[in-house]
């Protein structure tokens, strides 16, 4: 059964076309990856998934209730069952890590304050930040901002994770670290979930399913398996480019190894 | 034929502008009949937009008062009126200076902070975290400063009306000799009721009026005044001078129909 169903996804920006007819379909309990060159849209369709993007043309589909078209309490009613992890972690900067975690049940639940109180500790021990309650966004580093941003989407138990670029800005191995926690998460929850990334490869072994944008579609969406062994001359390509291997079809690639085999020459 | 394409692209882009402010204007003041309303946050911003502006409102009143009682004097007492400071002090701050020396004084020290400090949420998706969260930005982020606004414009004019007439009261009595009763006793006749209401509209308008330029610069900032650091600093710089010019231009109308 499909969770999220995109179907000729249009949207340009002034003259500028970035979506182009996407079409994808995500099942319930499955993870992707969207990939692809920068500025190829990524980001833009994460967005439409979220309602926060109106399109062109085309639809989006979550749970066959049609985001794009939705307007007030009924596209809030169809958000309650997202979270969302942008960027840069949007925390509100005027606010602790705990009251930043604690707000979205404090506006949206009747919930007590004793049982937020739990559940937001619950909720920041489960990415490792037990201990930074009481700090502001700004005296945190950037993977515990990511970590709190996590923590924040997770605590109203969302149904579906939108995952925009979570290791951007991050040294290799706290990325590595957040792409473990979200992997270790969705085993827990079971969310449906889409991870806007360039952490090629290295993000293949928590999802289910690579799609790859290129001009505006989805030129490729398989199995990571199958992705890394594609025969497209556009895969291949990207691959090249992002695993940091001689192109075959373009110009060489620059690699440390490379300048010090030229000095030994 | 270039030249006419790009002034018709400049009047569209103007007029869709123009057409988005007044629809933000109009949804705001929508959410801020209908409830809820964010209690909480309109005394934040009560105590940010008016009290922490006391002292600059206490300050520009007490001088500008000081300033009038001296020109005041110096041009009365060529024609022999210098009996006539006090009203001349009290109808000037009452009606004109009072609201929009302290409109502009608020849009320079509050306003200019409302617009920075909505745009860094816009640029760095605070804004779309809270719709993702099902909440209305606009609830929590225009709403209260409109409100706050509304109800800090007026008392600080009319603490720097106070402030103002004391400071007439210091250099025109205290330093130049006009007599306190006569300097109290002519304003109490020529001023009246009339003149203060019309101080009154003109700051509620003021209110309104700074809010609605200084939030809707920030909520729009990636989107009319381009993205990052340099987008809220371009958007800030934007919001306070069309505020200060709207409110001199809007001050004018006012005057004209309250005459």
């Amino acid at each position: 059964m499909e969770m999220i169903k995109v179907e000729d996804l249009h949207k340009a920006f002034a003259r500028n076309s970035v979506l182009k007819g996407i079409s994808l379909e995500i099942r319930k309990g499955e993870v992707i990856a969207l990939i692809g060159g920068s500025g190829e849209g990524k980001s833009v369709l994460l967005k439409h998934m979220a309602g926060l993007m109106k399109p062109d043309k085309g639809r989006v589909l979550v749970n066959d209730n049609n985001i794009a078209s939705s307007r007030g309490k009924y596209l809030n009613s169809l958000r309650a069952k997202l979270g969302f992890l942008f960027q840069g972690g949007a925390l509100f900067d005027s606010m602790t890590v705990f009251e930043n975690v604690a707000f979205p049940l404090k506006e949206k639940t009747r919930k007590s304050k004793q049982e937020i109180k739990e559940r937001v500790l619950q909720k920041l021990s489960s990415v490792g930040l037990s201990g930074s309650e009481e700090r502001y966004p700004s005296q945190i580093s950037g993977g515990m901002v990511k970590r709190a941003a996590l923590a924040r989407a997770l605590v109203v138990d969302p149904e579906i994770m939108l995952f925009d670029e979570p290791t951007t800005g991050l040294d290799p191995l706290i990325g590595l670290q957040i792409l473990k926690l979200i992997d270790a998460i969705h085993r827990e929850l079971g969310f449906t979930g889409v991870i806007v990334t360039h952490e090629v490869p290295r993000v293949f072994d928590i999802v289910d399913r690579v799609a790859f944008l290129k001009d505006g579609k989805v030129f490729a969406y398989d199995e990571p398996e199958t992705f890394m062994a594609s025969n497209k001359e556009e895969v291949k390509k990207f691959l090249a480019g992002s695993l940091g291997r001689p192109n075959p079809g373009g110009p060489a690639i620059f690699r440390p190894c490379d300048m010090r085999e030229s000095e030994q020459r | 034929m270039e030249l006419i394409r790009k002034m018709g692209r400049t009047v569209l882009v103007s007029v869709h502008r123009i057409g988005v402010m007044g629809l933000f204007l109009v949804r705001t003041a929508l959410y801020t009949i209908v409830p809820p309303i964010k209690i909480g946050r309109v005394i934040k911003q009560i105590h940010f937009i008016g009290f922490q502006s006391l002292v600059v409102i206490l300050l520009t009143g007490c001088f500008s008062g000081m300033v009038l009682g001296f020109q005041g004097y110096y041009s009365l007492s060529r024609f022999g009126s210098d009996a006539f400071l006090g009203p001349m002090i009290g109808l000037s701050l009452i009606k004109e200076l009072g609201p929009v020396l302290t409109a502009l004084m608020v849009t320079g020290r509050a306003g200019s902070a409302i617009t920075a400090e909505i745009g860094i949420m816009r640029i760095s998706e605070q804004i779309d975290a809270l719709e993702l969260m099902g909440l209305n930005p606009y609830r929590y982020l225009v709403v209260p400063n409109f409100l706050a606004g509304l109800v800090s414009l007026p008392l600080l004019t009319a603490i720097f009306d106070v402030v103002g007439i004391f400071g007439g009261y210091l250099i025109g009595v205290k330093l130049l000799g006009v007599g306190i009763g006569t300097y109290f006793g002519e304003m109490s006749s020529y001023v009246g009721m009339k003149d203060v209401l019309e101080g009154l509209y003109k700051s509620l308008s003021f209110g309104i009026l700074i809010n609605w330029v200084c939030c809707f610069k920030g909520y729009y900032t990636s989107i009319f005044t381009g993205f990052g650091a340099e987008g809220v600093s371009k958007a800030t710089t934007q919001a306070v001078v069309l505020s200060s010019v709207l409110i001199l231009v809007w001050d004018y109308f006012m005057t004209g129909l309250l005459y």
